[in-house]
């Protein structure tokens, strides 16, 4: 079970806001699904198996890219060839 | 043609190629598949405006197949949702009952060929979202084996789950579309270079078809069982040999694949700032106030509702409990597939459990993913399924639901196929 201060953390943690007029309610029905999840505990401590596909490695290899202008053409704001960003220090 | 059904986010009218194996013909594109130069939202705002710069691997194949691409589709955003009433701009209605959802979360797609408008579609499908508005649309929906369609330039959400695949009114034309989709492609490194290249063979004479009394369990609306007993029958009488089995996994498979999904998703949407594409933020603010402004502004409930829900799962405390027993109970499903197709060729149940729900019906979250719990098996799995119409309880389409091994796409759809032809004559 989690609390309203704990769904509020975690949205923080996740940079996604949730407005407080919507937190009780939001708050039940993520408890209600966690309910639901409990139903993996009867699993016991049974090992995951062995996937049966593999990830496919290759050399590095530099190849062609998109044009810078094409690739800034979807930012809303862009700098000298570069993606302008909220201030990070 | 008009949209009645809002089964479009974007019309287009490339004329397509006079040769090729689609020359001609109207393909509709789900709107989390790239294409170069057509605005591509994942029915989300926050990718409101996005123009990508590059076309998804299929949708490079359908131009070379000369396929008149008509637009992109209506979806629940980024996939999440069972009935497209989740898209942030509006739903798209089922075009059998309009006062009726289409299914999810590729809902645009099935509308949009139910509805006359495009003669085949391409849909995506993480845990149903192409067999489930396939079965309550009334059309074919095909979820292929894992790695054998290119991922490259599709929109990622759940990425270990999530396959593109063909729709259409027949059987053979999904063949067809999956044909011109199933070509290896080196920058998806999880293709495993399966081609397919087959005509479909409508027959399942001599084949065991296994049907896991699961399917037929708690929710299942006992008038839709009844039509897809109907089918298995049928398949029976075309020389199958129909045999009762038990899937046990089936009871934690659906907690394993929203746990997965949703842990997937949490990663997968951070991308989501604002900054490289979508609306822009504020860059005089501080970066976590100001990426919390564009995703909380503009992500629907939910996808806000499944990020906080992985975050929760991966986080310090909490990672054994819900995604590591959630990988165990994903590796049960699949020694249960593995089990199975030791005794039989293929399983067959239904694809819904119910009929096409009536616009806002699925209110609570929890009662749309209970919903999916017939389908979300072969996504654990990897495993082809396919969904075609048998038949209709009240008026609205039922489909029946046939999985097969892995990479035997074909004998899924000689199967679909054969049951198609049988139930037409």
């Amino acid at each position: 079970m989690v609390d309203e201060s704990d769904v509020r953390r975690i949205a923080e943690l996740a940079d996604v806001g949730i407005p407080a007029d919507v937190l009780p309610t939001f708050t039940a029905q993520f408890n209600r699904i966690l309910e639901y999840f409990d139903i993996l505990d009867t699993l016991g401590d049974a090992r995951a198996g062995e996937r049966r596909l593999h990830t496919v490695l290759r050399e590095d290899e530099p190849c062609p890219s998109l044009p810078q202008e094409a690739v800034l053409g979807n930012a809303a704001e862009s700098e000298d060839g570069f993606v302008k960003a909220p201030r990070v220090m | 043609m008009e949209d009645r059904y809002n089964a479009y986010l974007l019309r287009s009218d490339e004329p397509g190629g006079s040769t090729g194996l689609l020359a001609g013909r109207t393909v509709a594109v789900k709107d989390n598949i790239s294409t170069a130069g057509l605005e591509t939202t994942c029915g989300s705002r926050i990718l409101k405006g996005y123009v990508p710069p590059y076309d998804a691997h299929v949708v490079a194949l359908l131009r070379e197949a000369g396929a008149a691409i008509n637009g992109k589709t209506n979806m629940d955003e980024f996939g999440m949702g069972s009935t497209t009433e989740n898209s942030g701009f509006g739903p798209t209605l089922n075009p059998v009952d309009t006062t009726r959802v289409p299914g999810g979360s590729s809902g645009g797609s099935a509308a949009a060929v139910a509805g006359g408008l495009a003669e085949l579609a391409l849909g995506t499908d993480t845990g149903g979202s192409i067999r489930c508005p396939a079965a309550f649309c009334g059309i074919v929906g095909m979820k292929p084996t894992y790695g054998r369609v290119s991922r490259y330039g599709l929109v990622a959400y759940a990425n270990s789950l999530e396959t593109i695949g063909p729709m259409a009114r027949t059987v053979g034309d999904v063949s067809t579309l999956f044909r011109v989709i199933a070509r290896p492609d080196p920058r998806d490194t999880t293709m495993q270079g399966r081609p397919y290249e087959h005509d479909p063979e409508p027959t399942v004479a001599g084949r065991r078809i296994g049907v896991p009394a699961e399917f037929f369990g708690e929710g299942v609306d006992p008038r839709v069982a009844a039509r897809v007993e109907e089918a298995i029958e049928t398949l029976r009488a075309c020389g199958a040999t129909i045999v009762p089995v038990s899937m046990p996994s089936m009871s934690s498979a659906l907690a394993a694949y929203y746990v997965t999904c949703t842990s997937e998703a949490s990663s997968n949407l951070a991308r989501y700032d604002g900054v490289r594409y979508g609306p822009g933020g504020e860059t005089a603010r501080p970066w976590h106030e100001a990426f919390t402004g564009v995703r909380g502004g503009h992500f629907g409930e939910e996808v806000r509702r499944r990020i906080l829900l992985g975050t929760f799962a991966l986080s310090a405390g909490y990672y054994g409990k819900y995604y590591g027993k959630a990988q165990t109970a994903r590796a049960m499903v699949a020694a249960d597939f593995e089990r199975l197709f030791g005794q039989v060729d293929l399983l067959a149940g239904p694809t819904m459990p119910t009929v096409a729900f009536r616009l806002g019906e699925l209110a609570d979250p929890l009662s749309m993913y209970l919903a999916d719990i017939l389908t979300v098996p072969a996504n654990l799995a990897g495993v082809p399924a396919i969904s075609v119409p048998c038949g209709t309880v009240d008026g609205l389409p039922v489909g029946l639901q046939l999985m097969g091994r892995m990479f035997d796409d074909e004998g899924v759809i000689d199967a679909a196929a054969a049951y198609e032809a049988e139930a037409s004559s």
